[in-house]
């Protein structure tokens, strides 16, 4: 019992080490990027390089130019309160993308499941005229109708999986551009939801901050009439930033996930379909009906994820969609491969992400790359994540040679540190080579990947 | 009918040839998730080598010149590059799932999540805007073949299928024809094809055999990132008038419903690219006045909208998928990375 346990000890370390290898080496390659296309470009130049690669790894802490035209560093409200804002949905979509995992499913549906999500909350929000509800009444009623929509939507690729036995990152893909397409359509038909208050901008839906209001004989809207999530003074702690409460019910959604997944009977038959669908069928767990659930659940919180963002009341949602999905669903991915699937790490790696965002924006306001070097951040850390095993593999062997070769060697990377510890202590404790030193890793890593490659796929 | 069919068809040959980019990851059993991203890739990569060409003499005075052989060269040769880069850029994806043995899915939606952020990110470097297009003239002007091009005089009448093949197209479509046929050959008539095929179905037994999978693999994967990239520089040539703008407009998962709706087979992938083709050139024309006698017209007046026949591709695909599901010719070892010890 107790080597078990230890065991699921160094599981747990490696992993946060294996996230932490993925960002740093992510941030490396973004910093080269800067550093190559400063070297090269004729009005870039290594100094603007150089503040771009501080700008990618502190961005968070920047407070714009002094007189000098130096960067200046410190607390940024704003800063902190719009990463916090934006990590709102991110948190969401990597809680869906990873209850999905769990059972063993790959949720590429996120940004389909988002979509509908957002069509029906801003249906609710804007449809139902504001002087019928009250507003908390309102704002609930199309924060539920969010969920619901997501929940219906992630429900079709996991009833074709269940029932027709049909890949579900096909039907997922298929899914996510007839929403795209469907929400187009919506938007497109229903031209009073389309703003012409604000005649600067084409093409975007009021923000729910406008009530729909009957005026003069004919239905119009109204800014300050309709719904927007409440503050609860998150606003004075960062003043200038969008953060409102939504923050706080993504965190209470993860714990809830978190008890879910962890403490209920249901939690343990989702994960039970996704660590082998087949044993767990022969143990009396219904699968069919597992793996619909579970998609329906991962479809709730995308669909919660798009409510909380647009009912906010200061974000505009662009209707004619039906080339693009939105990147929020897809980041889903990334927040839960960092978080490796845990629900209450996926608040750190949603804020870790939304702060890479927030980066980028300084790195567009401040100097001449764009905030599109986040993106690439973003997509070297999805490619580490595919084959993190490796990583983890890499660290075991690293430490074997380590307490070979005694006091002397250096830890891996300085940020990692901290975890190194306990994992050392555990590591001795440990009976030795139940994982052979390996000379070449990637060689060896085979059989591990293939044994967690079910859990993965 | 003229329009009709050249409309359908410079969106059904890309589509065409990055399914059977699709096809050949797959039939060598690697899932390539990634072909949006390769297209995206591949279209920068020719428009950028398209740019950096226009800088050069040669060019310039071949264009002054009107000497359309040079520029038709010129087109192939952004062809090569987007394609030989394309494949370079699809080594990430055969690197990370042969030898890392990797998760393909995971892999592929890095690949989609990387091209688009890394082109926005150097076309905004390069241009200062989010869209990279030719330094000078159009894809029209430089690269189109008219009747004029090929020395007929303005008002000569070709007949139906002179006008409809020779006039206003680019060659670029019928390369890529050509090489859709001959690939297709490559892949059920040789040697080569067929143990390509066996490795997406039996990697164990093609391997018992003395085949070596991994090199099958990597070979299936990198042609694939070859027509990817080159199917994405045609996209962008011939229905984004040669402009990269770091999407496709979801033209690679259209590609990948292709190739399953054409069963992974290249006989069936060619109608069922027409056949999309055909709907998304009907999206993109409904509206137009009834100037060419064409049937789009016709559909436009029975009041069904366009977003049906822009969402009717993917919806046929999920019922295709439900209702073929027992007698799909999915290659049976795709997504499973091959393990030399595995029995």
């Amino acid at each position: 019992m107790k080597e078990r346990h230890t065991l699921l000890e160094k599981e747990g370390t490696k992993s946060v080490l294996a996230s932490l290898i993925s960002i740093i080496i992510g941030l490396l390659v973004g910093s080269i990027l800067i550093l190559v296309v400063g070297a090269f470009s004729d009005n870039l130049g290594l100094g603007s390089a150089w503040e771009g690669i501080r700008l990618v790894f502190f961005g968070i802490f920047s407070t714009g130019r002094n007189a000098a035209g130096a960067l200046t560093w410190g607390f940024n409200p704003q800063s902190i309160g719009n990463m916090l804002f934006r990590a709102t949905p991110l948190i969401l979509t990597g809680l869906s993308v990873a209850v999905a995992f769990k059972t063993g499913l790959f949720n590429i549906g996120a940004p389909g499941q988002y979509l509908m999500g957002t069509l029906a909350t801003l249906a609710i929000a804007l449809g139902i005229p504001s002087t019928a509800l009250p507003g908390p009444l309102l704002w609930l009623l199309a924060f539920l109708g969010g969920i619901l929509a997501g929940a219906l939507w992630g429900c079709i690729p996991g009833l074709v999986k269940a029932f027709l036995n049909i890949n579900e990152v096909l039907a997922c893909i298929m899914t996510n551009w007839i929403a795209a397409n469907l929400v187009t359509w919506f938007f497109d038909v229903n031209k009073m939801f389309q703003n012409t208050v604000e005649n600067t901008k084409t093409s975007y839906i009021y923000k729910t901050a406008y009530g729909r209001t009957f005026v003069d004989g004919a239905w119009t809207y109204v800014d300050g009439n309709g719904v927007s999530t409440a503050k609860l003074g998150l606003d004075k702690l960062f003043p200038g930033s969008q953060v409102n409460a939504g923050i706080l019910i993504a965190i209470l959604f993860a714990i809830l996930v978190y008890i879910l997944m962890t403490k209920t009977t249901l939690g343990y038959e989702l994960k039970a379909c996704g660590a082998n669908r087949h044993a767990a069928r022969y143990a009396g767990v219904n699968d069919k009906r597992n793996i619909v659930l579970s998609m329906a659940i991962a479809g709730a919180l995308s669909g919660a994820g798009a409510a909380l963002y647009y009912l906010s009341g200061n974000t505009e949602f662009f209707w004619s969609t039906y080339q693009a999905l939105p990147a929020t669903g897809f980041n889903g991915i990334p927040v839960a491969l960092l978080a490796a699937n845990n629900p209450i790490a996926v608040i750190f790696t949603g804020i870790f992400m939304s702060m890479l965002n927030i980066v980028g924006l300084q790195l567009t306001k401040l100097t001449a790359y764009n905030e599109y070097i986040t993106d690439v951040i973003i997509s070297v850390i999805v490619y580490l994540s595919a084959f993190s095993l490796v990583i983890k593999m890499l660290l075991t062997s690293r430490r074997k040679h380590r307490e070979a070769a005694a006091p002397a060697a250096v830890p891996p990377a300085e940020p990692a540190a901290p975890p190194v510890e306990p994992a050392e202590s555990l590591t001795e404790s440990a009976p030795p080579a139940e994982m052979p030193p390996v000379e070449a890793p990637p060689a060896e890593a085979p059989d591990a990947a293939a044994e967690k490659g079910g859990e993965q796929a | 009918m003229t329009f009709l069919i050249q409309q359908t068809l410079l969106y059904a040959v890309p589509l065409m040839i990055v399914a059977l980019a699709g096809v050949f990851a797959e039939r060598s059993g690697i899932i390539n998730l990634a072909l949006e991203g390769i297209m995206i890739f591949g279209a920068f990569v020719g428009v950028l080598f398209i740019r950096i060409m226009q800088g050069m003499d040669v060019f310039q005075a071949a264009f002054a010149a009107k000497n359309w052989m040079a520029l038709q060269g010129m087109e192939l040769l952004a062809m090569a590059v987007a394609a030989l880069l394309g494949a370079v850029f699809s080594l990430l994806l055969s690197f990370a799932s042969v030898n890392l043995r990797a998760d393909q899915t995971i892999g592929g939606t890095a690949l989609n999540l990387m091209a688009p952020a890394l082109v926005l990110f150097l076309i905004r470097i390069i241009a200062n805007q989010n869209t990279l297009q030719m330094t000078e003239g159009d894809a029209a002007s430089w690269f189109m073949i008219k009747k004029t091009t090929l020395g007929f005089d303005r008002k000569a009448d070709l007949g139906f299928l002179g006008n409809t093949l020779l006039h206003q197209v680019y060659l670029a479509t019928y390369v890529c024809i050509i090489l859709f046929i001959v690939l297709s050959i490559l892949l059920y008539k040789t040697r080569f094809g067929l143990r390509l095929r066996s490795c997406g179905e039996n990697p164990q037994a093609a391997d018992s055999l003395g085949i070596n999978v991994y090199r099958m693999r990597y070979a299936g994967t990198t042609i694939s990132g070859a027509l990817a990239g080159m199917g994405g520089f045609v996209y962008a040539l011939t229905t984004a008038n040669c402009a990269s703008t770091g999407d496709v407009a979801g033209f690679g998962f259209l590609a990948l419903a292709v190739m399953i709706f054409g069963n992974w087979k290249p006989g069936n992938i060619a109608g069922a690219a027409i056949l999309f083709g055909l709907f998304k050139c009907v999206a993109a024309s409904y509206a137009s006045i009834d100037i060419n006698g064409d049937g789009v017209y016709m559909l436009a007046t029975l009041g069904i909208s366009s977003h049906v026949y822009r969402m009717l591709p993917y919806i046929i695909t999920l019922v295709v998928l439900a209702f073929t599901s027992k007698k799909s010719r999915v290659p049976k070892a795709e997504g499973i990375p091959y393990d030399k010890g595995q029995r």
